[in-house]
């Protein structure tokens, strides 16, 4: 609410003239990233989802980066000087979580997971990122038969149950079994096959509405070559959704991980800490009541994807506005009343941007989300 | 996934794919049936082909398989005899002939062909997945209805972030603090398994026989066998319909709320209609719709849950046979059974698509 008041500058003329590569022109720049700006502008519950999430990511990534220091013992120790841990061994002063029935340290196995978990996902966030906005664009940009043969291509793979696909790309890639950082690669390239299609899609729907935007029509005019109108005007005008998609996969890529290690197909517990391989071991302690061995990892998967779940389903929120506008008046009560025509002007320029979706950016003109998004 | 690809699949390539799917709007029902019907084989082909490759792509299935255990000899002669020393394009065209014949191959380690597979353990995983649904419909659709009733208070957003956790839960994990709870600390459920041995003997002595557990045990007429049928399922129907629960609860909360905010709801709403009718008569129905959908892209998600949740709870499926052909090595095996149930899939998306053009008349190119 006062977020909103202490940002007018962030406000321009006309958001619907200026392409996303006019933004570094307004305010601050750590006032508007993705993240950072959502936590200025949402008010009431989802704040409150929104801060859970950002605290709960922070932990994970400090745990991920710190992970040498936190962690008693390293992800494939199994001894301490010439001693074993010993197998199944219940949470105690020496391993406060306890031992696996491989004799880990689940504490230690857990901590050095995040990393395992962090790496991936950056990989295979990364690496879909690159090809399915290369494919998109070409395809959107391009359109014709390779424009056709992709999307069947892609629907067809995005209609498939993504976990088989991975289990195919990781017998491909690893054969089952691998190092450390073949493991990770292995993981993220079967992930990579799953989301590309997504940011395909995503991205194509996009570039293809683009194209026919008049500046676009104004740079072929002047000769400027198609590769350049593809990277300046195109692109850079068809990427505002994704950091929305980059959370919500980051999430899915870390369930994909796990199940990957729970099928064992994941990554050798001599290469990396893996929670899904920790749990596939776990699934016969549980029957003998050892629950240590498998709700710690399983937890540590739970927050972690709840973390970052959280920050996407907030900006997939705020970024609507169908759910976010009404929500801050009805939040907003009676100040709202007398406050209302300030924020309406204030807030919605500011949060359209960087990651409306197709109804907000189709509906360019009408950028007033009420009548927007009461039309739908 | 309906209507905007098959419109730029359209002869007249479209700018703008949207545009193009309400110019045809006037196209009947039997021209959009038709066209859903033959999107199923480039769907499938593709699929398989992708699958062909990826798994050819690490040389040959007899050598993964038995590569430790024969002699380079006789693999040789086994990779002879199977064909894959013949070029890739050859062996491409015999696969694809033989999945249009209804041959998806011969499994390596026991040498069943994978449709006898899916035979005999597809009826487990058919009935998992309808179990999971029936939990996904029980839980998902009421909360969903409560959370848009009462949007923005503490119950819906108690749901949403239940939701969101159930999301987050891999199905194994779930399966597994399931399993914790009630069958070993409250010692109430079985641990694992569809059914005691008993049991097992007794429907195979006098039930139907159709491998649908829950229907040899009632046409079996014992009261024992079918209570402890429907006992051992509670756990692995819950933890897989979890998941598919809080996608329906998310789902019903944005439809209703959606429709709660179209005109003809506000005209109800102006003419005194109280609150609790919109929603009960006038919201709700346009609201469940989008669902059909859904479960259609639902299918595909189960299936693949349901390699989790039969893998965790030893339920003798689908999902779990393909996890021990994986661990076998046994790539003819697994790359048949993908390809089978990228049929699967494919056909469910089919008749999804009728149902829900039959449901809404609006739905057509």
């Amino acid at each position: 609410m006062t977020a909103d008041v202490s940002v007018p500058n962030d406000t321009p003329a006309d958001p619907a003239d200026i392409p996303v590569d006019a933004l570094p022109s307004r305010g601050p720049l750590w006032k508007r990233l993705p993240v950072v700006r959502q936590l200025r502008t949402s008010v009431g519950l989802q704040r409150g989802m929104l801060v859970t999430g950002v605290v709960i990511t922070a932990i994970f990534l400090v745990t991920a980066i710190f992970a040498p220091l936190i962690a008693p013992y390293g992800g494939s120790q199994l001894r301490s000087g010439s001693v074993a841990f010993g197998a199944q061994k219940a949470p105690s002063a020496a391993h406060l979580l306890g031992t696996t029935v491989g004799g880990y340290d689940v504490l230690s196995r857990v901590v050095w997971g995040t990393r395992t978990a962090l790496l991936v996902m950056i990989a295979a966030v990364v690496l879909s990122i690159f090809l399915g906005i290369f494919l998109g664009l070409v395809s959107g940009y391009f359109g014709g038969w390779i424009d056709r043969v992709l999307v069947v291509v892609a629907d067809a793979i995005y209609a498939f149950p993504s976990l088989l696909l991975a289990i195919v790309a990781a017998i491909v890639i690893s054969k089952g079994q691998s190092s450390m950082w073949g493991g990770i690669l292995a993981a993220a390239i079967s992930i990579t096959v799953v989301f590309v299609p997504q940011y395909f899609r995503v991205v194509r729907s996009e570039v293809v509405r683009v194209k026919a935007e008049a500046f676009v029509e104004a740079a072929k005019v002047i000769g400027t070559p198609p590769a350049r109108i593809m990277v300046r005007h195109v692109l850079r005008n068809s990427v505002r959704t994704l950091p929305l998609i980059v959370t919500l996969n980051c999430s899915e890529a870390i369930l994909t991980l796990a199940g990957l290690g729970f099928l064992g197909f994941g990554i050798e517990p001599s290469a990396a800490a893996e929670w899904g391989y920790d749990l596939n071991k776990a699934l016969s302690d549980v029957t003998s009541g050892i629950w240590w061995t498998s709700v710690f990892p399983g937890v540590a998967i739970v927050l972690t994807v709840l973390g970052v779940t959280l920050v996407g389903e907030s900006l997939n929120d705020l970024a609507d506005p169908r759910l976010r506008t009404r929500r801050a008046a009805g939040r907003r009560g009676a100040r709202a009343a007398v406050q209302s025509e300030v924020d309406v002007v204030e807030v919605d320029p500011l949060d359209a941007p960087p990651v409306a979706d197709e109804d907000t950016s189709t509906g360019r003109t009408g950028s007033h989300d009420e009548t927007t998004g009461g039309a739908r | 996934m309906s209507t905007t690809d098959v419109a730029t699949a359209e002869p007249a390539a479209d700018p703008a794919p949207a545009a193009g799917a309400s110019r045809h709007r006037g196209g009947g029902l039997g021209r959009y049936l038709l066209v859903r019907f033959l999107l199923i084989f480039p769907t499938v082909l593709i699929l398989v082909t992708v699958v062909f490759v990826l798994m050819r792509s690490t040389g040959d299935p007899i050598t993964a398989a038995l590569g430790g255990r024969l002699g380079p000899e006789q693999l040789k002669e086994r990779i002879h005899a199977a064909g894959y020393d013949k070029p890739i394009l050859v062996q491409y065209w015999h696969y694809v002939s033989g999945i249009a014949h209804g041959d998806f191959g011969t499994t390596i380690t026991d040498h069943r062909p994978v449709t006898q597979v899916l035979t005999t353990f597809g009826s487990a995983t058919l009935e998992l997945a309808v179990y999971a649904l029936v939990v996904a419909f029980l839980i998902g659709i009421p909360l969903g209805r409560i959370a848009a009733a009462r949007r923005d208070k503490g119950p819906d957003a108690v749901l949403r972030v239940s939701a969101i956790l159930a999301y987050a839960t891999p199905v194994f994990f779930a399966g597994m603090v399931l399993k914790l709870v009630f069958a070993v600390w409250l010692n109430v459920l079985p641990v694992a398994g569809r059914a005691t041995t008993r049991s097992i003997l007794t429907m195979k002595t006098q039930g139907a026989g159709t491998g649908v557990y829950l229907i040899d045990a009632i046409s079996t007429g014992d009261p024992a066998v079918v209570g402890d049928v429907l006992q051992h399922a509670v756990l692995p129907a819950v933890a897989l319909g979890l998941l598919t629960a809080g996608v329906f609860l998310r789902l019903v909360r944005t439809n209703v709320i959606g429709t709660l905010q179209t005109g003809y709801v506000e005209a109800a709403r102006s003419r005194g209609v109280s609150e609790r009718r919109l929603l009960r008569t006038h919201a709700w129905r346009p609201a469940l719709v989008p669902i059909i959908t859904v479960i259609g892209l639902q299918v595909a998600m189960l299936l693949g849950g349901a390699v989790l949740t039969e893998t965790t709870f030893e339920w003798k499926g689908l999902g779990f046979q393909l996890v021990q052909y994986l661990l076998a090595r046994d790539f003819v095996a697994v790359q048949g059974m993908v390809a089978l149930l990228a049929v699967i899939v494919a056909v469910t998306n089919f008749v999804v698509d009728v149902i829900a053009a039959l449901v809404d008349p609006r739905i057509r190119y």
